[in-house]
């Protein structure tokens, strides 16, 4: 298998299921060889199973975000495997939605530790091997909600601007060196997390979609492709919204 | 055999692109050779790579000369006989 990403290497968090096991697919497709995470070894080896089964080189391994010397033990075992990734996608995240007024502390925490500390943390790691390279693409896959904002998600929208006043800041910082950061902001996806919706709200939702339809994990993950791809080089810090003009800044 | 002072000026040499004769020792690597504050960082990396030590950051913001960087290489290089 051969493509525009050979001889890369893509870590991709969250990659088990949902939007980033189709990331990781995508990528991997285009030649990019995967780490992509779980929190489970279950998980992990799902991936490495279908990582097989599609031909793309690569495997699943077991990372939890919120877990600091997890992160800077596989950072330095891919180091040493000199396959430490050219390409970052910082997908994993977690909704705890709430009311503000019954919202708890560990929700807030759980929510801002996963999916904002978490994309501090491995950009941080992995930006050092992309200086030497001169070469990096990192990917924050954000939401709409970060813009929006969303009644009962006071804490994923805080985590989602976050990342993206994060991605703004770091992408000026390495962008002399052919690093880019940027975001990707999806709307409504059919996934785990949306299925959790009810009905009523999902029809709401639908009325407010000028596309008619929810988005797929294919729809994401080709976003991801292009700012991934060496062809997006001169577009960092930028938030690419995949929403179906749900939301249009 | 390059001694210390002559592999920290090379990896400067190397790392800011600027010429041998510029990088004296008491050349300061901002004001003098040009490097904005990530050419710092990447060059304590790149110390780092070639003493194969490891440089603090509480330490490495005080090196801001060809000087206290041969001086902090020199003292905390890992002794190994060539
Ligand atoms: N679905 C949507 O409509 C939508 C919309 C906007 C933005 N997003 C964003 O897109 C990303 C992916 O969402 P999704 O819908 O694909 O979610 P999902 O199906 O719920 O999957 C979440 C992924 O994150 C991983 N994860 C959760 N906590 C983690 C931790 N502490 N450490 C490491 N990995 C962890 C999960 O691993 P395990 O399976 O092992 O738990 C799983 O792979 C998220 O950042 C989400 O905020 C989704």
């Amino acid at each position: 298998m051969g493509g525009a990403l050979n001889g890369q290497v893509a870590l991709v968090t969250g990659g088990n299921r949902g939007i980033g096991r189709e990331i990781a697919r995508v990528l991997g497709e285009q030649g990019a060889r995967i780490v992509a995470t779980a929190t489970t070894p279950e998980g992990a080896e799902r991936i490495s199973a279908d990582l097989a089964a599609q031909d793309i080189g690569g495997r699943g391994c077991v990372l939890d975000v919120t877990d600091d010397a997890a992160m800077s033990a596989l950072l330095t075992q891919m180091e040493k495997d000199h396959s430490a990734p050219t390409i970052l996608v910082n997908n994993a995240g977690i909704t705890r939605d709430q009311l503000l007024l019954r919202m708890k502390d560990e929700d807030w925490d759980a929510v801002i530790a996963t999916n904002l500390r978490a994309v501090y943390r491995l950009s941080k790691l992995c930006v050092r091997d992309m200086l030497k390279r001169h070469y990096g693409r990192i990917i924050n896959v954000t939401s709409v909600v970060g813009a929006m904002g969303n009644a009962g998600q006071s804490n994923y929208a805080a985590a989602k601007a976050g990342v993206a006043g994060f991605t703004r800041a770091m992408a000026r910082e390495v962008a002399a060196r052919q690093i880019t950061v940027n975001c990707v902001a999806p709307g409504f996806i059919r996934t785990d997390m949306t299925d959790g919706l009810n009905e009523a709200h999902r029809a709401a939702l639908m009325q407010q979609i000028p596309a008619g339809r929810l988005g797929t994990v294919a729809d994401v993950a080709a976003a991801v492709a292009y700012l991934a791809s060496p062809q997006s080089g001169y577009v960092t810090g930028q938030t690419l919204h995949v929403n179906g003009g749900l939301w249009m800044g | 055999m390059d001694n210390v002072a002559e592999r920290v000026k090379k990896v400067v040499v190397e790392q800011l692109g600027v010429n041998e004769d510029e990088v004296t020792n008491e050349a300061s690597f901002v004001d003098d050779l040009g490097a904005d504050s990530l050419d710092t960082v990447e060059l304590v990396m790149a110390l780092e790579e070639e003493f194969d030590c490891e440089i603090p950051d509480e330490e490495a913001e005080k090196i801001a000369t060809v000087q206290q960087a041969i001086d902090y290489v020199s003292a905390h290089m890992p002794t190994k006989d060539a």
